[in-house]
């Protein structure tokens, strides 16, 4: 248990401040952005790297990171309009999943076919981080082109989970969840597909938003899925997260499914306080039976504590929701591969020649993409191809759009009764290393609370509910509205949190092991 | 509706342009069965009058104006390119004639 006392300004209490309390000590003048960001720095060389490493990063960007600190230092210290104008959380460090381009940093996508690869352009939610002055720690580890719920996907090697070093962080944004949760940096962006975003929140103790589908541009995110993938927030806290949101989401016209209209005040919404009135409706299909003893016990506790704070209660039913899985697992690798398609080996990435003649297109293509994928990416691709190919389209990827529909209607309904949806975040805490890496299919079951979002485009927050009685490790509780009212989850979730919180004493996070113990090897200098 | 077999993942793969190898093919025809298997309700869950929903949130003639906006140089656009030449992509023989 790690002791945190706000006021202090040294590097163990810098990095486990949250977004807020550090955006209010740059304002203040306690602290520099060059303080922070190196401290982050710091942490992730003592952390990240090694045989034990938690390995979150998959490259560090250390000295434009610094530059940004110091330019944000400069404009304040001068004062001025200048610094008026900067934004709230200018000078807060950030880390960016890899599935996210960046000018000046390598994107991998966690996949061998982008190793070395550099985007000509920023993604959207890239150039407004930078417009905010927020220094990018670096680009974080997941699985390959965010295909998987483990991080072991990822052709740069695991990341390992902070509360216990043999367990997954969660995927496929394992690398910016664990991030979160080591203490290496304050925020990070994530991209959430089918949970990808909160289930790693989940089993890292950590919060995580997948915001309404268009609410933040997928301008520069790596598709996988485009009708289901959705950028959003990695944090600490829920209020940092709305922070976060406000920074990178509203109208983008580079991206056509972007919403036109205006966000609302998120950041409001989380300082709301109060749930009164408000109906929270118990999603039937997504909790007891499948779902571990200690998961069901921190939810039914949750439920408990908003009672006691004066929403009602109420169950709802889905009862198509028990398709969804099946759906996702069409739909999913149906639009991945034909958005993977453009690994071809001539515009960019690798290219592999046959060894024997002759050496056409097609068999260098096929040899590229051979070499330069992964497995769960080739299956996903294959099973893509199947559901797509003539005679088989109607009964699986026309069949799992109807399938959409259903969702959609259940989620209509259930928002008839309740203004905002609760479940576990995801059935069971944190696995361990390899447990599931031979079984796709049981690997594929830890989605299935967080998928029927995705399908049906709500948003989705995933915050900590706990530790798990029998294993000591953190639950997630995910709370779900109707889309465009993202709004509502971070009030709702902002009150849950400062409930729990007042039970444990603290953000559960100061109950996690204690990294700095671990051995700080110099591979960082290699990263 | 048919199991998926070994020679249906090798007639995909070469669909997909991805090259397995013999070992690869039984494996994964294996996988994708189970697979396969287990979203087989999907099938029968939805009637026929019921809709396809291709998109969550349907947005409607999504246009810009017709002005040129940015556009990335010939240097930019083959910067990551594995192999150019004169300002363009220099690609395999398309035909095994060369």
């Amino acid at each position: 248990m790690t002791e945190l006392n706000p006021a202090g300004t040294d590097a163990g209490t810098l990095i486990r401040l949250s977004a807020a309390q550090l955006a209010a000590k740059l304002a203040a003048g306690e602290v520099t952005s060059v303080e922070i960001t190196r401290a982050c720095l710091d942490r992730i060389a003592q952390v990240d790297g090694g045989e034990r490493g938690i390995n979150a990063f998959l490259h560090v960007n250390a000295e434009e990171a610094l530059a940004v600190a110091a330019e944000v230092d400069a404009i304040r210290a001068a004062g001025g309009p200048e610094a008026d104008a900067l934004h709230e959380l200018a000078g807060v460090p950030i880390a960016v999943k890899d599935l996210i381009v960046t000018v000046g940093q390598p994107t991998t996508a966690g996949s061998k076919i982008l190793e070395g690869w550099h985007s000509p352009y920023d993604a959207t939610v890239v150039a407004r981080l930078r417009a905010a002055k927020m220094p990018i720690l670096g680009k974080t580890n997941l699985d390959e082109f965010a295909m998987g719920s483990s991080t072991e996907h990822s052709a740069y090697g695991p990341t390992r989970n902070p509360w216990d070093l043999d367990r997954i962080p969660g995927g496929s944004g394992g690398g910016s969840a664990a991030a979160v949760a080591a203490f290496e940096a304050p925020l990070a962006l994530g991209t959430d597909t089918g949970g990808s975003i909160r289930q790693p929140g989940a089993v890292t103790g950590t919060v995580g938003v997948k915001p309404t589908y268009g609410s933040v541009s997928r301008y520069g995110a790596i598709a996988m899925a485009s009708s289901l993938d959705q950028i959003g927030p990695v944090t600490r806290t829920v209020l940092d997260s709305a922070l976060l949101h406000q920074v990178i989401g509203g109208h983008d016209p580079k991206d056509s499914t972007s919403l036109p209209e205006p966000l609302a005040d998120l950041v409001a919404a989380a300082r709301t306080g109060n749930v009164e009135g408000l109906r929270i409706g118990i999603i039937k299909e997504l909790h007891g039976e499948g779902y571990q003893a200690g998961v069901e016990n921190r939810f039914n506790e949750a439920l408990e504590l908003l009672k006691d704070a004066g929403a009602t209660i109420v169950e709802v039913s889905c009862p198509n929701f028990q398709y969804a899985l099946g759906a996702y697992y069409l739909i999913m690798p149906s639009e991945a591969s034909s958005n993977l398609a453009k690994f071809d080996g001539v515009r960019f990435g690798l290219r592999v020649l046959p060894t024997d003649p002759p050496l056409t297109i097609e068999r260098v293509m096929a040899a590229t993409r051979a070499a330069g994928f992964g497995d769960e990416v080739k299956r996903r691709i294959i099973l893509g191809t199947y559901a797509l190919s003539a005679g088989y389209y109607d009964a699986y990827y026309g069949s799992a759009q109807k399938v959409r529909t259903l969702v959609q209607r259940d989620f209509n309904a259930a928002f008839e009764q309740a203004d905002v949806l609760i479940s576990p975040t995801a059935p069971t805490t944190a696995f361990k290393l390899g447990e599931k890496l031979d079984d796709p299919l049981a690997m594929y079951l830890n989605d299935v609370a967080t998928i029927p979002a995705n399908l049906a485009g709500v948003p989705g927050l995933s915050l900590p509910g706990g530790l798990a009685d029998e294993d000591g490790l953190p639950v997630g509780i995910q709370l779900l509205a109707p889309a465009r009212e993202d709004a509502r989850l971070y009030r709702v979730g902002a009150v849950l949190e400062s409930l729990l919180e007042a039970k444990w004493g603290g953000p559960l996070l100061a109950q996690a092991p204690d990294l700095a113990g671990a051995p700080a090897l110099e591979a960082q200098e290699a990263k | 509706m048919a199991a998926i077999n070994r020679d249906d993942v090798a007639h995909l793969a070469r669909l997909a342009h991805i090259e397995m190898s013999a070992e690869e093919l039984d494996r994964m025809a294996g996988e994708l069965a189970v697979i396969v298997d287990s979203v087989k309700s999907v099938s029968e869950a939805a009637g026929a009058d019921v809709p396809a929903t291709s998109h969550p949130i349907p947005l409607t003639n999504v246009f810009r104006d017709d002005v040129v906006g940015h556009t990335f140089t010939a240097e930019q656009s083959l910067s990551g390119a594995p192999d150019s030449l004169d300002n363009r992509f220099k690609v395999p023989a398309i035909l095994d004639e060369a």
